[in-house]
């Protein structure tokens, strides 16, 4: 038995012993090398997502404003676009940096240090989650997006709105402009009066038309185009900017979710003591921190693609 | 890491914030000019739009490779790590090209469509089922 473990220790030594797991190939753990091929694979997922948002976003003769869908935030903000996200943004961007301080604590051996800017970065996390929740409780609640249903929808055309009795009005608008389609409130007694949709009966009217599902649809005179002098009435926005929005940012979502959870079992581990005794460093911190810094890298691109195209 | 002492790399974590955070602000305030929120009228301008997509994209990507060179490491790591990472990321700049066009080819086909739907058809005069005229016959 002695001489097998021997002959094996040699065999090693002779050929690149990478094959037999004694050295280790690139320099690196296998641990840190395998959470960069599974980030490398979760890239792939990510783009192949975020490219099908592009090619279907090219395939569409229009497609929502960014900067009209996303320009709310709490506390009655209106009017304010991209603000929340880039508030997001931020979190995401200093939990990053916390993460950077937790793997350099735990380099240095120091328990105390990892334990506390890994408690910083999971703050962070946590916070990015609450934002989001806070984004799509207002999307589904507030504005009715769904995952089949878009009520953000752009004019193709120039035109003038009609009022009650089917005259033009002078509220006009430019080609491509954007609109989002109200719900008739079925009480009457709704917060949103001053944005003008009150209660509506379903069924034609002159100055819209109000669908099976209570959605108003504002109907207008074309000014522009091949159209013009038609009545026309605003119809719902491409279908497949809710079904990839909850999609992407939900799986990116999904992504922190775990990333939260799994740096909150690690900083048990360390606060416990464990990793302190396998002497390498910290080197568990150091993997999820990998995982986590790339949460943060995939955020940049749906933040690109999502939010600032 | 490795060769950077414990104050100095504690300095450059604080460069990396302020670093992104201005690369990210800088990115949302093109975003917002070139869409007019800044300037009124400046979305009208076909050029700037994509002049600012271009130029947000590249700060994306400067932002992807900061964080992937200092914060994972990638730039003290040996360099056959690096390659098997970035070299097969780079497939994707192929798959973008090729969505992007086939989406555009989508659109271009919808309208296609849509136009041929539009088109009214005279219906054939004379007797119904049988045809005088064989010329309709050629393709």
């Amino acid at each position: 038995m002695e001489t097998n473990e021997n002959v094996l220790h040699q065999h090693s030594e002779n050929h690149g012993g990478s094959w037999e797991g004694a050295a280790e190939p690139f320099n690196i753990s296998y641990g840190k090398l395998m959470m960069w091929y599974f980030l490398l694979s979760d890239a792939f997922t990510f783009a192949g997502f975020l490219i099908a948002y592009g090619a279907l976003r090219f395939s569409s003769p229009s497609w929502p404003v960014p900067d009209f869908v996303f320009s709310t935030a709490p506390f009655g903000i209106h009017d304010a676009p991209l603000i929340f996200v880039t508030v997001m943004s931020f979190l995401l961007i200093i939990s990053s940096v916390t993460m950077v301080r937790a793997v350099q604590e735990g380099h240095r051996e120091n328990k105390r240090g990892v334990v506390f800017w890994m408690l910083l970065t999971i703050i962070g996390g946590a916070g990015f989650l609450g934002c989001q929740a806070w984004e799509w409780t207002n999307l589904i609640g507030k504005e009715n997006m769904s995952v089949t249903t878009n009520p953000f929808g752009s004019h193709i055309d120039a035109g003038t709105y009609l009022d009650e009795k089917g005259n033009a009005t002078g509220e006009t608008f430019k080609a491509g402009a954007s609109y989002l389609l109200h719900k008739s409130e079925e009480g009457g007694h709704a917060e949103g009066h001053a944005e003008g949709h009150h209660a509506m009966a379903k069924g034609d009217h002159p100055n819209a038309f109000v669908d099976n599902d209570g959605f108003i649809h504002k109907k207008f005179k074309v000014t522009s185009g091949p159209a013009t002098g038609q009545v026309q009435m605003e119809e719902f926005g491409p279908k497949a900017f809710g079904a990839l929005f909850f999609f992407i940012t939900g799986f990116h979502g999904f992504h922190v979710l775990s990333g939260v959870a799994f740096l909150l079992i690690i900083m048990i581990n360390v606060a416990s003591g464990v990793y302190a005794s396998r002497k390498n460093g910290y080197e568990m911190v150091e993997k999820i921190g990998l995982y986590w810094h790339f949460v943060d890298l995939v955020w940049v691109f749906v933040f690109l693609v999502f939010y600032l195209f | 890491m490795s060769h950077k002492t414990y104050e100095e790399s504690k300095k450059a974590v604080v460069k990396g914030l302020l670093l992104l955070g201005f690369v990210t602000l800088i990115e949302v305030f093109i975003s917002l000019f070139a869409k007019g929120h800044i300037i009124s009228g400046v979305n009208d301008i076909v050029w700037i739009a994509y002049a600012a997509g271009l130029i947000i994209a590249v700060l994306s990507i400067y932002k992807a490779y900061f964080i992937i060179y200092e914060f994972m490491h990638m730039a003290y790591e040996v360099k056959g790590l690096a390659l098997t990472v970035l070299l097969p990321t780079s497939l994707l700049i192929w798959a973008l090209f090729a969505f992007f066009q086939e989406g555009t080819a989508w659109k271009a086909r919808r309208e296609f469509v849509k136009e041929k739907n539009a088109k009214t058809v005279e219906p054939l005069k004379g007797k119904q089922g049988y045809v005088e005229d064989t010329s309709l016959f050629r393709l």
